[in-house]
């Protein structure tokens, strides 16, 4: 059984290069924070920005359940590993907070392509093939390693996965993990990304659209793994795959997408029927009737 | 009345074998679903059946007309029970009426192995150990459980042999 999922935005880096809080700095007329969190809020159990001690009297950052780092100054990796031992029994989707392009679909893609056996699931990096460590899933297993890692005074979470037993992932949108570190590249990723806003076309091009609303029914083992009958949720995912990560993700589901049939509005259906507004959606154990 | 149907009470199969009633045929075939005191080596005590209605109603219907179809049944009528059932209750009726009994047969099981592997229904069987289970899905889901351990990374095949009665 693979550890629940939640998302953790680190959003305690000093910003040496940008001099300006890289949480704060504004897309399309919402901060990369908002950003960032409205985009994990849908794909993990529950969501918690990563601060400083001396962070948490910015309204922007306590509008979120905060973790503190338990040391000052260690950087990225001190972020993930307060979040690993606030909540030991849990898997995290770490996320750092300079990552405009980053986008729904390639998020999915990390959740769909977790190995939970492993330590953690990554991409590869396009520009230079090595892990990026700040959009990865670190399982409650990496806890142990990540301890060590600290105790012997390494510090870079790049090297900690490029050493450890991780899942690496060839990234479908390349660019989706372009980071920004001066007022030049912010002032460039403004210019595309308050572009795309206007052109709609340039983002179903991408494909992450618009959210549905949609209605989920559990039934037998999913129901009681989901600890409901039924939900209304919000979703950017294209199909019925997508959907089922997203959802296995937040309840913890055991059940494999392989040991499951699909239903849409009554009807047995494709993984990959695309999802209208207001469809119901029911995801169907191994059935077992007569 | 449809020829598929759900049914949270006891059946009785009297009354659903008379609306089968048809002078031009010569055989009727039935087949009934008993609630079983044992499985897998277990002692079960009870069953629960939880059906998605809508979708078991539709496909049921499918079925049971491709039955007709397929053998020239005069007649066919299947009714599945929903909720809890003690042991030795009927948990499926299936009855069909056919000029010649090879077709009755035939059309009967066709019915009852279909609706074994099509109908959104699960089963879920409480044991006399306190246990209980949900049939098909429980040891497949429970299997990596039992392979986290230290050191496990190169087994994450397992679990992907067991056969579970998937729907095609």
């Amino acid at each position: 059984m693979s550890a629940p999922l939640y998302g953790l935005l680190l959003t305690g880096g000093r910003s040496r290069r940008m001099q300006r809080d890289k949480a704060n700095l504004e897309y399309a007329g919402r901060s990369q924070l908002a950003r960032a969190m409205a985009l994990l809020e849908p794909l993990v159990a529950r969501t918690f920005v990563s601060v400083r001690a001396d962070q948490l009297g910015d309204p922007q950052r306590v509008a979120y359940e905060c973790i503190v780092d338990a040391w000052p100054d260690l950087g990225p990796i001190g972020g993930i590993h307060a979040a690993l031992h606030a909540h030991p029994a849990t898997a995290w989707l770490v996320l750092a907070c300079d990552l405009p392009f980053l986008d729904a679909a390639t998020l999915q893609q990390l959740i769909a392509a977790r190995e939970p056996r492993r330590l953690a699931t990554a991409f590869r990096s396009s520009h230079d093939g090595k892990p990026e460590p700040l959009c990865a899933i670190y399982e409650p297993a990496s806890t142990a390693a990540i301890d060590a890692w600290i105790a012997a005074d390494r510090r870079c979470p790049r090297d900690f996965l490029a050493n450890a037993d991780a899942a690496l992932l060839t990234l479908r949108s390349p660019r989706a993990l372009d980071n920004i570190n001066t007022a030049e590249e912010y002032r460039a990723a403004q210019d595309r990304l308050d572009g795309a806003q206007d052109g709609a076309a340039h983002a179903a091009a991408s494909a992450p659209s618009v959210p549905r609303t949609l209605q989920i029914q559990y039934f037998a083992l999913l129901r009681e793994q989901a600890g409901r009958n039924a939900e209304t949720v919000t979703s950017r995912a294209r199909d019925a795959r997508e959907l089922y990560e997203e959802l296995r993700a937040r309840h913890g589901l055991q059940l494999r997408p392989e040991q499951l049939r699909v239903a849409v509005n009554e009807e047995f259906a494709d993984w990959s029927r695309a999802l209208a507004e207001g469809d119901t959606v029911v995801f169907l154990p191994p059935v077992a009737g007569g | 009345m449809s020829a598929f149907r759900l049914s949270a009470a006891p059946l009785d199969t009297r009354s659903l074998q008379g609306e089968l009633a048809d002078p031009a045929c010569g055989g009727f075939a039935a087949f009934e679903g008993w609630v079983r005191d044992h499985s897998a080596g277990l002692r079960v005590t009870r069953l629960e059946y939880e059906a998605f209605a809508p979708l078991a109603l539709r496909e049921g219907e499918r079925i049971v007309a491709e039955a007709r179809e397929r053998f020239g049944l005069h007649g066919a009528l299947c009714v599945h029970r929903v909720g809890a059932l003690a042991l030795g209750e009927v948990a499926v009726w299936v009855g069909v009426a056919a000029p010649h009994r090879d077709e009755a047969f035939r059309g009967c099981r066709f019915i009852i192995d279909e609706i074994k592997h099509r109908l959104p229904i699960w089963k879920k069987e409480h044991y006399e150990n306190g246990d209980s289970g949900w049939v098909n899905c429980e040891r497949c889901a429970s299997v990596p459980a039992h392979d986290e351990h230290p050191g496990a990374a190169h087994h994450d095949h397992h679990g992907e042999h067991h056969a579970h009665g998937k729907p095609r």
